[in-house]
């Protein structure tokens, strides 16, 4: 899938600027951005802090509207919805994927990869059979009814992308995933998104970690406000290879 | 998402708080255990007051001296003149559908056998009280027509003075005395159950005409008139009316039992309502401790609610999650309450005197009025988690 050239754009920002207030002073976190995300891609959204990047992130993932330009969402401008609409907008296209993992506590693993299908309106058998497989993907088949207290980190940030794939969304986006996670975990994490990739699902990664921005295959680097650079990864790091360079598991402590 | 799911979410949540959840319920619990009871007990005073003077018949009529308009308004004016025996014996001659004139007095007395002694409430009618009033002998007669002509000291006794001054005997034939005049026992009453009807078992029963000279009274108190034909009862109000017009004017007043029930009725019932508003405050207070824990809840669960909208609640899905848990709350705290009210009346009505009565009708409302306080106290936490943003609600901390 990395003939990025030719695959249809799932998501397109014209022209986008956010500006808002805080505490009185305009702050403008988008100047006039401008990008294409294509289906099967996989896009690191790189900046420091205060780049616009994390504003760009909830623009992309429908959290947050622009002041000014378009966002085109499967060729539909999303720009202007409303509220409820982009949730339900969200429901169906987006799959998030937090640093703080961000399950539902005392909720099983399950229960929590249902929770878009949920407010998807599906129901019944399949809800549980769809989810079932998401898990399976992500490798935790057997940790179904844990619940998140019971799980590893690594393991909570699978059950999150498994509940991120559930509704086969247009993207996934993930908000620096390994940012919560030791460097094995992060590069378990790593290799699964890959992976999901390979199989055809378009990954957004945002992160300021320029080795985990290496992941993907192409870098759209933020500097205040506007894209400063959008190229491909010149040498991009597989966490499959990074894995088995790792010491066998139980040796670490 | 439909409505069972939300249900299923707001059900999860509650369990996962149990004691909260159970201290939350206990304002709704208390307020409509409350309702229920005190309902409970006032509409069971009702019926046995209501109840026991139902049983003298609704074909009665009770002439009383004075005016008095409809109802228990403070403008009765004091009887200029009452009523005597001639005056009974005017209506008696000249109201031709009344089966039964009998003239009433009642007054205390101390009344004593032996070295026992107790306050009683002495109740004198003529040899017709029979059928005016519910009395059920357990033994001797009545007193006859002769024996109010000739102002015997004859005396039947209540339930309770009968087993009072002569335990495990028959009184029979016994002597006692009224205000320190002897009188013979002729006759004695079965008991007329407990509660507020309990006062017939502590009276006794002379003629009028004897009770006038006990009491040195040349007076009546009131003159009960039964009609032959209940259907007629209008004709023979007219008909007193007509009767007793020469010698007193307006200043008398003719009560039906319908009008006496009506104006205790209403006595009773306001005093019900009065009963089940004070248990009501204690109710919304509930609602308020309802409130207080769903905000609580809600700024608690912000992180949680941040979540749902990403993944895809609308407003509506949020909006009915915590509804349904406040409702949830209140209604569950209302079940349990009824429980309990229900439960306590029964016990009430079991160990004590006091009558009680769950209508389903209380029940009803006291549930309703439940449900009401949790839609109404619950609305606005749930309209604030609704309305959070979800990236702000998603870095709350």
């Amino acid at each position: 899938m990395g003939d990025t050239g030719l695959a249809r754009v799932v998501l397109e920002t014209r022209d986008v600027s956010k500006c808002y207030y805080l505490d009185g002073v305009e702050v403008n976190a988008l100047r006039s951005v401008d990008l294409e995300i294509r289906q099967g891609e996989m896009v690191a959204i790189m900046g420091p802090s205060g780049s616009g990047k994390s504003t760009l992130m909830h623009i992309v993932g429908l959290l947050d509207r622009p002041s000014s330009g378009e966002v085109i969402l499967e060729g539909q401008d999303v720009s202007s919805l409303a509220p409820n609409e982009l949730a339900s907008l969200r429901n169906r296209h987006i799959g998030f994927v937090f640093q703080a993992f961000n399950l539902l506590s005392r909720t099983s693993a399950l229960a929590n990869v249902e929770l878009p299908l949920v407010y998807g309106g599906v129901g019944g058998s399949e809800r549980s059979r769809r989810a079932r497989e998401a898990l399976e993907r992500v490798g935790l088949a057997n940790r179904l009814g844990h619940f998140p207290s019971q799980l590893s980190g690594g393991q909570q940030q699978r059950v999150a992308i498994a509940r991120a794939l559930v509704n086969d969304p247009s993207i996934v986006l993930a908000d620096e995933p390994t940012g919560n996670l030791d460097s094995r975990s992060g590069i378990e994490v790593m290799a699964v998104l890959q992976e999901l990739n390979e199989q055809g699902i378009t990954v957004v990664l945002v992160t300021h970690d320029d080795r985990v921005a290496r992941h993907a295959e192409r870098a759209v680097h933020m500097f205040d406000g506007r894209v400063s650079e959008d190229g491909p990864v010149a040498d991009r790091i597989m966490a499959a290879d990074e894995m088995a360079l790792l010491p066998p598991e139980g040796a670490t402590g | 998402m439909n409505l069972p799911e939300s249900f299923r979410i707001a059900l999860r949540a509650l369990a996962a708080n149990k004691a909260r959840s159970l201290l939350t319920m206990l304002g709704v619990i208390i307020g409509v255990a409350a309702v229920i009871l005190l309902v409970g007990i006032g509409t069971g005073v009702q019926d046995e007051v209501t109840g026991s003077l139902e049983g003298l018949g609704s074909n009665l009529l009770f002439v009383v001296p004075g005016q008095y308009e409809g109802g228990m308004g403070g403008g009765g004016a004091p009887p200029g003149r009452r009523f005597t025996l001639d005056d009974a014996e005017t209506i008696a001659r000249r109201v031709e559908g009344a089966s039964a004139v009998v003239p009433v007095l009642q007054a205390g007395a101390t009344i004593k056998a032996g070295n026992r002694s107790m306050r009683v409430v002495v109740a004198a009618g003529n040899e017709q009280g029979t059928e005016v009033f519910t009395s059920d002998l357990a033994g001797g007669r009545h007193y006859r027509r002769g024996e109010v002509q000739a102002a015997s000291r004859v005396v039947a006794l209540g339930d309770r003075v009968a087993r009072e001054l002569f335990p495990n005997q028959d009184p029979l034939g016994k002597q006692v005395t009224l205000n320190g005049q002897r009188f013979t026992v002729i006759g004695y009453y079965k008991s007329l159950g407990g509660g507020l009807g309990g006062d017939q078992d502590s009276q006794v029963y002379i003629p009028i005409t004897t009770a006038q000279r006990l009491f040195n009274l040349n007076y009546v108190s009131t003159i009960v008139v039964k009609a032959a034909d209940a259907d007629e009862i209008e004709v023979v109000r007219r008909d007193i009316r007509r009767a007793l017009l020469p010698s007193f004017g307006d200043e008398f007043t003719v009560f039906s039992q319908e009008q006496t029930l009506g104006i205790l009725s209403d006595l009773l019932g306001t005093l019900t309502y009065m009963l089940a508003g004070i248990a009501g405050i204690s109710l919304l207070v509930g609602g308020i401790g309802i409130m207080n824990i769903m905000l609580v809840s809600v700024s608690e669960r912000t992180r949680e609610i941040g979540i749902r909208k990403a993944v895809g609640a609308r407003t509506y899905d949020i909006l009915s999650q915590f509804v349904i848990e406040a409702v949830a709350l209140s209604v569950l705290g209302g079940v349990f309450g009824i429980v309990l009210g229900w439960g306590g009346a029964e016990l009430i009505a079991q160990t004590t005197p006091v009558p009680t009565n769950v209508t389903p009708w209380a029940v009803a409302m006291s549930f309703l009025f439940a449900f009401a306080v949790g839609v109404f106290f619950g609305v606005y936490p749930a309209w604030k988690a609704s309305q959070l943003d979800p990236i702000v609600a998603l870095r709350y901390e």
